[in-house]
C-alpha cells in the first residue's frame, strides 16, 4: 500500500472541556496521540470516551481548551484541509439504499477532489487500493445493504482508507459484530497501522483493546485515569475501578499483552 | 424500452410536442405543421407565439424548479415524502403573494421576490418541524406536520380571498395552480433567481450526497452540515418562490419527479438532480397537456391534475412495506 504519511502529523488536546447541553462531560483533558500507533480509548459507559473522540474529530466544538492538529487549533483550519489529514469513522452513519461499496469508498476521495472535476486516475487508484486492502474487490459493485455486518464495516473503513489520511479516528468500529467479524475488522485496523498511520479508536471491549492496541487510554468520569501500553495500564485494580469487575491477569503467550480471565462482579462496591 | 430511455428521450420529446401542438381550442397539430411550413392562419400564429410557446417554456422552468426542490428537500430531510407542496413551502409562498396583492400591489416584477420570501418562511417552519421530529425520524410524521402547516397557510389565503373581492379576482386561477395565460415577461422576471438557484444546486450536490451517509461522516469528509443546510434551504426558497410566482402553489410535482428520477438512477442525489432536469419538465408538460384535453373546450387547473395524479403516488409510497430510506 502506498500511503501519505511521511511526516507524522500530531493530534492533541490541551485542557479540553466538552459539554452536552451545558452538562460538562469532560472537565480538563490533555493528551497527545502517539504517532504511528494504535491507541484504544476504553472506559465504562458514559465515561466520555465517545465525546472525546467527537472533540478530536471536530464533530463538536469544545466548551473550553482546544484540539490541536499539527500544533494549530483544529477549528481554525479549513475543514477540507483537516479532512486530508484526519479521517473519522463515526458510529452514527448510514448508507442510502442501493449505494454500492465502490460508490461508498469513492466518498473518501471528496476532500481531494473539486466538485466540477471528474475523478482523477489517482482517485481511482486510491479507491482500488482501499478495496484491495479491505478484501472487497469481489463485492465492489454490490449494494451495501446486501452485505454482512463485517463486510459493511470493512467497506466503511475502506472509505476512510481512500481518504489517505495519516490520522484515523474510529468510534466503536466493532460494536454489534460477532467474533469472526470483529477479528476481521481489527486485523484490517492492524494492517492499516502497519502502514504508519496514527489510529485512535473507542472500544467497549477491554480484552480486544489489549489484544489490538499499542497504547491504552483508560477514562472514567470524563478524565484519563491511566495511559500507556496495555501491560502498564491493565491491572486488577484498574479493572475493578473502571468496571466494578474482579479478574485475574495472564500474559498472552502469543503477543505478550494482558489476558483477562476469571472475570466476575466485584462484591464490595 | 427501458424506464431510463423512456423518461430521458421518448417522453420528453412527446411532452414537448404535445404541449406545443395540443390545446383545448381548435388549433391542433395540423395547424402547427402548416405554421412551420410558412402558411398558417393568423389565429394559429397568435395561439403559438402568444400562448403555447410561453406556456411551454414556463412549464419547463416550473417543472425543473419543483423537481429539483423536491429532490433537495427529500435529501436534506432524508424523507422520500418531503416536497415543497406538502411541506408548506409553496403555501407560504402563495400566502405571501396573496398578502402582497391584498395590500394593493399588482406589479408582476415584485411578485417573485415576495414569493421567495414566503417560501423561505415556509422552509424555516419546515426546519423547525424537522428539528422537533426527534430521534424517531418517522417520515410520515414530518409530512403530517407539513401538511397541517400547508393547510393552515392555504386557509389563510382563502380567508383573504373571501374578505377581499379584488384579490380574489386577481388570484383565483393562480391559487389553484395554473400555467395558462402567463406572459413572457413573467417568465423573464424569475430567470435570474432561477439561474442563481441552479448554481447553488450544483455547489451543494456533492456535500448533500455525503450528508446522506450521516452528518458526522460529512464532517469527517470536510463538509460543514450547517452551511450545506443553509444553502439547500436558500436554493429551495428561490426555486419554489419563482415557481409559485409563475404557476401558483402546485402540489405533488416535487414528490413525483424525484421519485421517478430515483427509480431510474438510484439513490445518489447528484444523479437524481441531473435526471430531474429531464423528468421535471416532462411530467409538468404532460400534466398540463392533460389539463387542456380532459375537459376540452374548457381547461382544468394544473393544480387539480397534479393532485389527481400525485395523490395516488403518495399513497403508494407510504404503503410500501418498507419506507425507502435516503
Amino acid at each position: 500500500m502506498t500511503d501519505a504519511n511521511s511526516a507524522n502529523p500530531t493530534l492533541a488536546t490541551r485542557n479540553l472541556r466538552m459539554a452536552h447541553d451545558h452538562h460538562t462531560v469532560i472537565e480538563d483533558l490533555s493528551l497527545t496521540l502517539s504517532p504511528g500507533r494504535v491507541t484504544a480509548i476504553v472506559g465504562p459507559n458514559g465515561c466520555g470516551k465517545s465525546t472525546l473522540l467527537h472533540g478530536l474529530a471536530r464533530v463538536h466544538h469544545p466548551a473550553g481548551g482546544s484540539v490541536l492538529l499539527d500544533g494549530g487549533d483544529i477549528h481554525r483550519q479549513p475543514s477540507r484541509e483537516v479532512a486530508r489529514r484526519l479521517a473519522l469513522l463515526p458510529q452514527d452513519k448510514d448508507a442510502p439504499q442501493g449505494l454500492t461499496v465502490r460508490d461508498l469508498v469513492g466518498f473518501g476521495r471528496h476532500p481531494h477532489q473539486d466538485w466540477f472535476r471528474p475523478p482523477s486516475p489517482e482517485d481511482r487508484a486510491a479507491v482500488d487500493s482501499a478495496l484491495g486492502a479491505a478484501r472487497l474487490e469481489e463485492l465492489a459493485e454490490r449494494p451495501l445493504d446486501t452485505l454482512s455486518g463485517g463486510q459493511r464495516q470493512r467497506a466503511w473503513i475502506a472509505m476512510s482508507m481512500a481518504q489517505h489520511t495519516p490520522l484515523l479516528l474510529l468510534d466503536e468500529p466493532t460494536t454489534a459484530l460477532d467474533l469472526g467479524h470483529q477479528i476481521e475488522v481489527f486485523e484490517l485496523i492492524r494492517q492499516l497501522a502497519a502502514t504508519g498511520r496514527t489510529i485512535a479508536m473507542v472500544i467497549h471491549d477491554l480484552p480486544s483493546a489489549c489484544r489490538y492496541a499499542d497504547h491504552l487510554i483508560a477514562m472514567k468520569e470524563g478524565a484519563i485515569i491511566s495511559a500507556g501500553t496495555p501491560g502498564e495500564v491493565v491491572t486488577r485494580a484498574l479493572v475493578r475501578d473502571l468496571y466494578g469487575v474482579e479478574c485475574d491477569l495472564l500474559e498472552d503467550p502469543a503477543t505478550g499483552s494482558p489476558l483477562l480471565i476469571n472475570m466476575r462482579r466485584s462484591t464490595d462496591p | 424500452m427501458t424506464l431510463r430511455s423512456l423518461f430521458l428521450w421518448a417522453l420528453p420529446v412527446i411532452a414537448l410536442l404535445a404541449s406545443l401542438s395540443l390545446g383545448s381550442g381548435s388549433v391542433g397539430p395540423g395547424d402547427v405543421l402548416a405554421l412551420l411550413s410558412g402558411n398558417g392562419s393568423d389565429e394559429a400564429r397568435f395561439v403559438m407565439t402568444e400562448l403555447r410557446f410561453p406556456r411551454t417554456a414556463i412549464g419547463i422552468v416550473v417543472g425543473l424548479a419543483l423537481g429539483i426542490s423536491g429532490a433537495l428537500l427529500q435529501s436534506l430531510t432524508r424523507n422520500p415524502l418531503a416536497e415543497p407542496g406538502l411541506l408548506g413551502v409553496s403555501a407560504g409562498s402563495a400566502l405571501a403573494v396573496t398578502v402582497m396583492i391584498l395590500m394593493g400591489s399588482d406589479s408582476a416584477a415584485i411578485t417573485t421576490p415576495v414569493a421567495q420570501v414566503g417560501a423561505l418562511a415556509g422552509c424555516g417552519l419546515v426546519v423547525a418541524v424537522a428539528r422537533m421530529q426527534g430521534p424517531g425520524r418517522d417520515p410520515v410524521r414530518l409530512i403530517l406536520a407539513g401538511a397541517t402547516l400547508s393547510g393552515l397557510l392555504l386557509s389563510l389565503t382563502s380567508l383573504i380571498m373571501m374578505a377581499d373581492q379584488r384579490t380574489a379576482n386577481e388570484i383565483r386561477f393562480w391559487v389553484t395552480g395554473s400555467i395558462s395565460g402567463r406572459q413572457w415577461e413573467e417568465l423573464f422576471a424569475t430567470l435570474p433567481s432561477m439561474a442563481l438557484a441552479g448554481l447553488t444546486t450544483a455547489l451543494v450536490a456533492r456535500p448533500l450526497a455525503s450528508m446522506a451517509l450521516g452528518e458526522h461522516v460529512a464532517v469527517g469528509l470536510g463538509y460543514r452540515p450547517g452551511r450545506v443546510q443553509f444553502l439547500v434551504i436558500t436554493t429551495v426558497a428561490l426555486f419554489v418562490g419563482a415557481a409559485t410566482a409563475l404557476a401558483g402553489p402546485l402540489m405533488f410535482l416535487g414528490l413525483a419527479v424525484p421519485f421517478i428520477a430515483r427509480a431510474i438512477g438510484g439513490p445518489d442525489i447528484r444523479r437524481t438532480l441531473l435526471l430531474c432536469l429531464a423528468v421535471g419538465p416532462t411530467v409538468l408538460l404532460l400534466a398540463d397537456t392533460l389539463c387542456r384535453l380532459l375537459v376540452a373546450p374548457s381547461e382544468l387547473p394544473l393544480g387539480v391534475t397534479t393532485a389527481l395524479l400525485g395523490a395516488p403516488l403518495m399513497v403508494m409510497i407510504v404503503r410500501r412495506h418498507r419506507m425507502p430510506t435516503l
